[in-house]
């Protein structure tokens, strides 16, 4: 067994506000090792992209921390901001979700990979300019030193993203963490961009955790799943097990949503996700689930192994049961 | 068959826009439809499925003469929109409506969610009691009447898409434009929306135009299906057809681009990845508009613009060599490049 290149224990983030702390990340602990795709899955409010940003050493100020980030084995929660910058863009790298934003429009696409490699390598501009261009070829983007003298707004939403990526992989990082990296995508750039990503993390071996809401994308990328929940992560396993012998009944219920052509009424998840300013006590998934008893009220639930699976669920058994009958 | 309720042919719409090149203001014409015809028959959903750039919600509202069609024909029940004089347009406008994909952009934040939902009984002199058409209406959309009073910062995303269609229905329609109605909601959310919209359309024997990009949520929901490109139909038909018999080389890329929620078959089913990204509306493509992605265009497709036209009963496609029902693209791609296919797969 490989060392995890990023391992994350008992992570806790909250942001005050007027009306009190909001509770973003609520204990999350997990790793990720070379050469593996942790699929992040969650609807919006779970903490999905709060945990990747405290990765990445990019929450606000007065956000609240604790717990323990470890990127190949250096702390990084409570390091002191040089620290973290040295290790931002060299050993963890993010693709942002809208690509129009990450780039900026005023410099020229060449001249913001070349600056992302300056920043950590100690190599002369001229060097870091062939390397600019070596970068966008291998993202595929087509002519790629007379596209490196263009500016974004001269980019197609497809080829903007593809730079991104090319800026993310320029230190080759030993983590990449993909935030909807397609989601402001059409659906046939989307398979271009997921094409590149996984040929991106084959040729680097890098760790890539890809948070996404679409159940889709991550039946075709994830090695395994991780599927958070109001701060908590609620059920992790190997990609399989988690879509076809899913044990939480967030995860059951986020798949019997799908619409499905054999279905003929889709079974939603009722209620709305809380408010995070309040969570509630226990299981917070326990207000829309329809196996909730007493005992879920009680203490939060740890993630347990049942099967091949992690579930953070105490009545894990007793629903298997009832399913099963 | 019955009367169509919805009759849209040959709908042009061109916008003109000017672009400072330097010194110079060049003028150019974005061609987001040209040429789109179909109906819509009574209690029927028909899907309208596109890429961003497609021109699938500039058809939606000009049906509805929110924007003026260049040219082209819109009967609703056999009369046409397109020469109505604005005031018998806003008297006809009761009878179709359109739901947007924010509901937190198309309510007032400053209005109670009565008050929204009782606006339009109010433009139309609609006689009887508001409050309670409004309370009816709340509960018609599984909210309460007394959420009348709230604002709508105090609802959640799913409830303020169901405030939206309460007030869609406010004037009893017969025919509704769901502009990508549950895009903006997460999934667990989704399926309950599109539940409610089921429901309506039975109890209240609506007509849907359903405008989306997600192909799953419009093939669960839609009798009907019409795929567009750059401003034209690919392809039109039964939505059974349209899945898993299409014919439209554009139709069985945009399918194979949809990832499956199943590893298993996700990771194993042949794909065709389309190159480049949607071309420019401004300078469209001479012949088929998707030639240029298309993995099997001929010299033709560059020469002639392919008409929309029957290939079975009901199954309408616009290509020059459409596939056979069940014939798939990548099989046709890899047998006339046996070599590309065989390097791309190692």
């Amino acid at each position: 067994m490989t060392l995890p290149v990023l391992s994350v224990r008992d992570l806790h983030v909250s942001f005050p506000t007027q009306d009190g702390l909001v509770q973003a990340v609520r204990g999350v602990s997990f790793d990720i090792s070379e050469h593996e795709l942790l699929g992040i899955v969650g609807e919006s409010g779970s903490g999905k992209s709060v945990t990747f940003l405290a990765v990445m050493g990019l929450l606000p100020r007065s956000a609240i921390v604790s717990g323990s980030i470890k990127i190949g084995g250096q702390e990084l929660v409570g390091a002191p901001p040089d620290e973290v910058r040295k290790v931002r863009g060299k050993r963890v790298a993010m693709i942002f979700q809208d690509p129009l934003t990450a780039l900026n429009p005023v410099h020229r696409v060449g001249a913001q990979v070349v600056e992302m490699i300056l920043a950590h390598q100690d190599i002369s501009n001229d060097e870091a300019n062939a390397k600019a261009v070596e970068l966008l070829d291998r993202v595929g983007i087509p002519q790629p030193d007379v596209r490196a003298r263009q500016y974004p707004h001269e980019f197609s939403g497809g080829m903007r993203q593809r730079a991104v990526i090319a800026i993310a992989i320029a230190n080759s990082p030993e983590i990449l963490i993909a935030d909807e990296p397609t989601t402001a995508l059409d659906t046939t750039v989307q398979a271009q961009i997921l094409d590149v990503v996984q040929q991106v993390q084959h040729e680097l071996g890098s760790a890539v955790a890809f948070i996404t809401h679409d159940l889709g994308v991550v039946a075709r990328v994830a090695d395994r799943v991780q599927v958070m929940y109001a701060g908590r992560v609620t059920e992790r396993g190997e990609a399989h097990d988690i879509f076809m012998r899913p044990t939480h009944p967030y995860t059951r219920g986020l798949l019997n949503s799908l619409p499905d052509i054999n279905v003929e009424r889709l079974v939603p998840i009722p209620g709305a996700p809380p408010n995070m300013l309040r969570p509630p006590s226990g299981c917070a998934f326990r207000i829309r689930c329809t196996y909730a008893t007493e005992v879920c009220a009680g203490e939060i639930p740890e993630l347990k192994p049942y099967g091949a699976i992690e579930t953070a669920c105490v009545r894990v058994e007793e629903i298997a049961a009832e399913v099963m009958a | 068959m019955s009367e169509p309720i919805l009759e849209v042919t040959e709908l042009f719409k061109l916008f003109e826009v000017r672009q400072n090149k330097g010194a110079k203001v060049i003028k150019q014409t974005v061609h987001a439809v040209s040429g789109v015809s179909f109906s819509l028959a009574p209690g029927e959903t028909l899907g309208l499925v596109g890429e961003s750039g497609s021109g699938k919600s500039t058809v939606g509202r000009c049906i509805l003469r929110l924007l003026e069609p260049t040219s082209g024909s819109i009967r609703f029940r056999g009369q046409e929109l397109t020469t109505l004089g604005r005031e018998e347009m806003r008297e006809l406008r009761s009878e179709m409506q359109i739901v947007f994909q924010d509901p937190y952009a198309s309510l007032d934040p400053r209005m109670t969610i009565g008050a929204a939902i009782a606006e339009p009984l109010e433009v139309h002199d609609v006689p009887g009691d508001h409050d309670a058409i409004v309370g009816e209406l709340l509960e018609l959309v599984g909210l309460s009447p007394d959420h009348s009073k709230r604002f709508p910062h105090e609802f959640s995303g799913g409830q303020r898409q169901r405030i939206g269609i309460a007030r869609a229905l406010s004037l009893r329609p017969s025919l509704i434009i769901l502009d990508e109605p549950v895009s903006a909601l997460d999934v667990s959310i989704q399926a309950g929306i599109l539940n409610l919209l089921e429901d309506l359309q039975k109890e209240l024997s609506l007509s849907y135009l359903f405008i989306a990009h997600d192909l799953s949520i419009v093939r669960h929901i839609s009798d009907r299906i019409a795929v567009m490109y750059l401003g034209k139909l690919m392809e039109l038909g039964d939505h059974k057809d349209v899945y898993d018999r299409s014919i439209h080389p554009y139709t069985q890329s945009l399918l194979s681009a949809v990832p499956i929620p199943d590893p298993t078959l996700e990771r194993t089913r042949k794909r065709i990845v389309l190159e480049g990204d949607l071309p420019s509306p401004v300078n469209p493509p001479s012949g088929c508009v998707f030639r240029t992605r298309c993995p099997i265009a001929f010299d033709l497709c560059a020469e002639e613009v392919p008409e929309l036209r029957p290939q079975a009963k009901d199954h309408l496609v616009a290509c020059h060599a459409p596939l056979l029902p069940g014939q798939s693209l990548a099989d046709v791609v890899a047998s006339r490049h046996p070599v590309a296919t065989a390097l791309s797969e190692q």
